[in-house]
């Protein structure tokens, strides 16, 4: 039975003990958050394709992710299916996003 | 530690400034901050936009579900209003009205409610703010829906066994609020204290509110 359910449909398997865990939001992560917040806004995306792009995530993928690591992968997605990016143009920005702070910048 | 020193045949150098914050940037975190880059150039949207937008996400806060649920407690009308159409009732207290169905679910002295979302994480975010990690959690989505009155134990929380326990599975388009019982002894409490006794786990459930 749980072959056929997707990887995020987990209520009533078995799991361990509640830990109450809890942290504060970082910077970044409010900041996946208020993208997506506009984007609905906007009518630039909608909540059931950000959930489609993360419950189509593999199982390792969905599990070592965090939830705000799922968010912007599926952010992305959304918006290179929509053609509103291109995953070249996206690619190429986060490799300069990335020399820029190994220059220390 | 000096702030110019050297190191062993180095030159005198330097280090940066210790920030408060841990912002090494991970891949996820450099995706972010390129999306953001293209979305303000192509104009979607503008850096004072997204600032606005999570300012408004920090000033989102269990205090305003709290408001509603004292409100609840004192207004035997309003109470009626939040069981009927929680959204607005919420607007009715200068609250959001929110983007999608909000259904209150009281607690009686028969049944506890508790709100889960086995999907993923929706949650009443303009009423209580972002949800803590443990509700986002692969343990709590798993086990509220069938072993809710373990869960409810690991929270410390126990309910007598003649009482139902309720449990309510939100989704994208609808959330759950739970009105927690009103504590015994506060017969003359004024809404604004009453609103002290509402924590956020009274509620999403997973506890009762807090005793006066």
């Amino acid at each position: 039975m749980s072959n056929y359910r997707g990887v995020h449909d987990i209520g009533g398997v078995p799991a361990g003990e509640v830990v109450p865990s809890e942290h504060d939001y970082a910077l970044w992560e409010k900041r996946v958050d208020a993208m997506m917040v506009l984007l609905s806004k906007k009518g630039l995306m909608t909540v059931d394709e950000l959930r489609r792009n993360i419950e189509s995530l593999g199982a390792d993928a969905y599990d070592e992710m965090s939830y705000y690591e799922r968010w912007v992968y599926a952010i992305a997605q959304t918006l290179i299916q929509r053609g509103v990016i291109s995953i070249d143009e996206l690619g190429r920005r986060i490799s300069a996003v990335q020399a820029r702070s190994d220059d220390g910048t | 530690m000096t702030e110019r020193h050297q190191h062993e045949q180095g030159v005198p150098h330097r280090h940066p400034l210790r920030p408060d914050q841990d912002d090494t940037l991970t891949y996820w975190r450099a995706m972010e901050i390129a999306l953001r880059e293209l979305l303000i150039e192509k104009r979607l949207t503008s850096a004072d936009e997204v600032r606005r937008e999570v300012e408004a996400m920090d000033n989102r806060s269990p205090v305003d579900g709290a408001r509603v649920v004292a409100r609840a407690w004192t207004d035997p009308q309003y109470q009626q209003l939040l069981l009927m159409d929680a959204n607005a009732a919420c607007e009715a207290l200068g609250l959001e009205r929110g983007l999608y169905k909000l259904i209150v679910v009281e607690n009686t002295d028969q049944v506890h409610n508790v709100v889960v979302c086995t999907l993923c994480s929706c949650y009443p975010r303009f009423l209580l703010g972002l949800p803590p990690d443990w509700y986002k959690s692969r343990n709590y989505r798993s086990r509220m829906v069938n072993s809710p009155r373990e869960v409810l134990r690991e929270f410390g929380t126990v309910v007598p066994d003649d009482v139902v326990v309720r449990v309510h599975d939100s989704n994208a388009d609808m959330r759950y609020l739970v009105l927690p019982r009103r504590p015994a002894g506060t017969d003359d409490w004024s809404e604004e204290q009453l609103a002290e006794l509402v924590t956020r786990d009274a509620m999403i459930g997973v506890t009762f509110a807090a005793e006066p």
